[in-house]
């Protein structure tokens, strides 16, 4: 019964934390940015590290950058907020006219659980048309550490691996 | 437009628009070949060297200087756009330039190496067990496998995944006794005739590792490194020595941004060897918002208002050479300001040293950029202090490629504060360069049309008003936003490349710059700035 009764507990959260990413998701594709900042904490830090090719012994080592190297993003939530509002401005041409976004969140699996904080990894997949013809997808794998903080859930670190080594898309101008 | 996601081989192996009496002048003075042990193949790999203007190829083209109209400021579209005159961009001119391939700290050890691009061509930067550097083509001299597809690691050899032929790390075949490496079954298959000292990877003959910027150069007939740069050489010094003046004193940040823009490559070029004038509508949301080292609000290259501000030193330098920077070489480009008082500390005592270091040598204190080199590395030596490639792809496609430096004995946290900074500022995930690939892109695509392709682009910025300058082969514009001196000269000297000039016509060609106009406003020395009258 014990037992049961854990595994219940476990795929409420599981649920819950879930619930909580497609909601974040679609803040991001309604593009209600600043309720989504809202979802980031305070010490929020972003990162997606740049892939390689290498060989099958060096991949654990040289596979992605790290810390102190260069990566596509690697920053806090101040950064982020001065993206929000650079597309606020109406001038930030990259976006303007606005792209056309899906964030697409999948096989959301709880890592890990040490209230008040869990660790939650998924795939990702982003579909972004813009203005005709031009469409994009980015894939990959993503690591989210999560905090409850008042009645819900906070972001506080994502890791975000990119299934490409060279990026095929022109920029990196939708959050991802 | 090219959709493949490998199209530099698609573009590299457009045969079928090769001209035939092109082809045959290839065969016949050959010479891209000669700085290795192989034999030349004659196989249409030729530069061309010794075919004038008229032998170049027909597709409804005539030569591109009629499309590169410099005195009236004119340049017709379809030097953007068009599949034959990419052809003979990736024929003639980038065989025949210097080129960027990497840098020297990605290959610290005796068998490091880096993959980069010559143009249409994927080369090796290596240093073999004596420390000396090679750039290798990769391609195995057999079946033409690339023989390493990793982008960066360390090896001892590379070996084809085809047949197995095994090169070491300066080209040359391995031979191991007993045919472990080298060339799998040597008896059996070749008789032990073979002659392995021809069969090595391609080597490029000439490499020249500039304070540790590495550049290449196919053409056994190019002009040493030295003689290509010329004069222009002060700003690649800033772009390589320490903040505090010391030579040399950099390295790269480990990790190289890549990605693919739907644009043709001279748009890259031409944007950072002198077009400032985009800055403020490109730009304005970035700006708005402040990004740079001044914090929020400020301007997102952090100028110190007290000096005059970056925009005070921008004006142009061109180069009869084809290179262009967007700042003054003699105006004292300071340190920024930070938000930080730490950063600020630390930049002002190396503000310090670079200015006493630098006087003491009689050297100028300018020169950060950003700047072009002919034909299609870019940089920029301050705030970011970066190094961009414009790889060519197809006429509307590129692949970008973007290293960040630092001063080597930089302290940790300023080490820190410059890769952040740097990410939010450059590349594709970059506040402020997102918005030049907009433009780039749309406008390459928008010019593709039939109707559009009668009306050329406009060039007229400054025309006429070129100033003399102290700096061989070259002249100044003192206008602050006259950045289309530098895109003139720019083309001027790609139509010549691209049109097959030899290299001995190239250098009479460049050898004498008759731009600056007498009376054109007067002379100026280069100290000047805008707006110090």
């Amino acid at each position: 019964m014990a037992i049961e009764q854990k595994a219940i507990e476990r795929l409420l959260l599981e649920r819950e934390v879930a619930d909580f990413l497609y909601r974040e998701a679609d803040l991001l594709d309604e593009r209600r940015y600043e309720d989504w900042l809202g979802m980031l904490a305070e010490d929020y830090r972003y990162s997606v590290p740049l892939r390689m090719n290498v060989r099958y012994e060096d991949v654990a080592d040289r596979e992605n950058t790290r810390d102190g190297e260069v990566q596509w993003f690697d920053e806090g939530k101040e950064t982020v907020e001065l993206r929000v509002a650079q597309l606020a401005t109406g001038q930030h041409w990259a976006e303007e006219p606005v792209s056309r976004v899906s964030h697409l969140v999948t096989n959301v699996r709880l890592e890990s659980a040490e209230l008040p904080e869990a660790e939650v990894s998924c795939r990702f997949l982003v579909y972004r048309n813009r203005v005709a013809d031009e469409t994009d997808f980015l894939v990959g794998r993503r690591r989210d550490r999560l905090r409850r903080a008042g009645g819900d859930w906070q972001v506080v670190r994502r890791t975000l691996y990119l299934d490409q080594s060279v990026l095929m898309a022109k920029n990196l101008s939708v959050f991802v | 437009m090219s959709t493949t996601t490998d199209s530099t081989t698609d573009t590299a192996g457009t045969a079928d628009t090769t001209d035939a009496a092109d082809t045959a002048a290839g065969s016949a003075t050959d010479t891209a070949n000669a700085g290795t042990e192989a034999t030349p193949t004659g196989t249409g790999t030729g530069t061309a060297t010794k075919a004038g203007p008229s032998t170049v190829p027909h597709s409804g083209v005539g030569p591109v200087r009629d499309l590169v109209d410099v005195a009236r400021g004119e340049i017709s579209r379809e030097i953007f756009v068009n599949e034959e005159i990419h052809r003979r961009e990736l024929e003639h001119l980038f065989p025949r330039a210097w080129l960027f391939v990497g840098h020297a700290t990605q290959v610290p050890r005796p068998g490091d190496f880096f993959s980069s691009w010559m143009g249409s061509d994927p080369v090796l930067l290596t240093r073999d067990d004596k420390g000396e550097l090679h750039v290798l083509l990769n391609s195995c001299r057999h079946r033409g496998m690339r023989v390493c597809r990793y982008d960066e690691g360390n090896t001892m050899q590379f070996t084809c995944p085809y047949h197995a032929w095994s090169y070491s790390v300066d080209g040359s075949l391995v031979h191991t006794p007993g045919d472990l490496h080298g060339v799998p079954q040597m008896k059996a298959a070749y008789d032990n005739k073979l002659k392995r000292e021809q069969w090595g990877l391609v080597r490029c003959p000439h490499v020249r590792s500039y304070k540790g910027l590495v550049f290449a150069n196919w053409d056994p007939d190019a002009p040493p490194f030295e003689e290509y740069v010329g004069d222009f050489h002060w700003w690649l010094d800033n772009l390589a020595d320490a903040f505090d003046g010391t030579e040399g004193g950099t390295e790269v940040f480990r990790g190289v941004l890549k990605w693919r823009i739907k644009s043709n490559w001279k748009f890259v070029s031409e944007n950072f060897l002198g077009d400032t004038y985009h800055g403020a509508s490109t730009h304005a949301s970035v700006e708005a918002v402040g990004i740079g080292p001044g914090g929020r609000g400020k301007r997102r290259h952090g100028e110190r208002q007290d000096q005059g501000g970056f925009s005070r030193g921008r004006m142009k330098t061109s180069f009869r050479l084809g290179h262009g920077a967007s700042d003054n070489l003699a105006y004292e480009v300071p340190y920024p300001e930070f938000a930080e008082a730490d950063m600020d500390e630390y930049f002002k005592s190396v503000w310090q040293k670079r200015t006493e270091r630098l006087r003491a040598q009689g050297r100028l204190l300018g020169g950060r950029g950003p700047a072009t080199l002919f034909p299609n590395m870019s940089f920029a030596a301050g705030f970011p202090r970066s190094i961009l490639v414009a790889h060519p792809i197809s006429p509307t496609e590129t692949e970008v490629w973007r290293w960040f430096l630092v001063d080597r004995d930089a302290p940790g946290f300023v080490r820190e504060w410059l890769r952040r900074y740097y990410m939010r500022y450059a590349g594709p995930a970059g506040m402020t360069e997102q918005d030049d690939m907009e433009n780039w892109d749309y406008a390459t695509q928008a010019s593709r049309g039939v109707v559009a392709r009668r009306y050329p682009y406009n060039y007229q910025q400054g025309l006429g008003q070129e100033l003399p300058s102290d700096l061989d082969r070259a002249v100044h514009s003192h206008h602050a936003i006259a950045g289309e001196v530098n895109a003139r000269a720019f083309y001027r000297r790609w139509a010549e490349f691209t049109d097959a000039l030899p290299w001995p016509e190239l250098t009479r060609l460049a050898a004498t710059d008759d731009r600056a106009v007498a009376g054109a406003g007067g002379g100026i020395e280069i100290g000047r700035r805008e707006g110090d009258d």
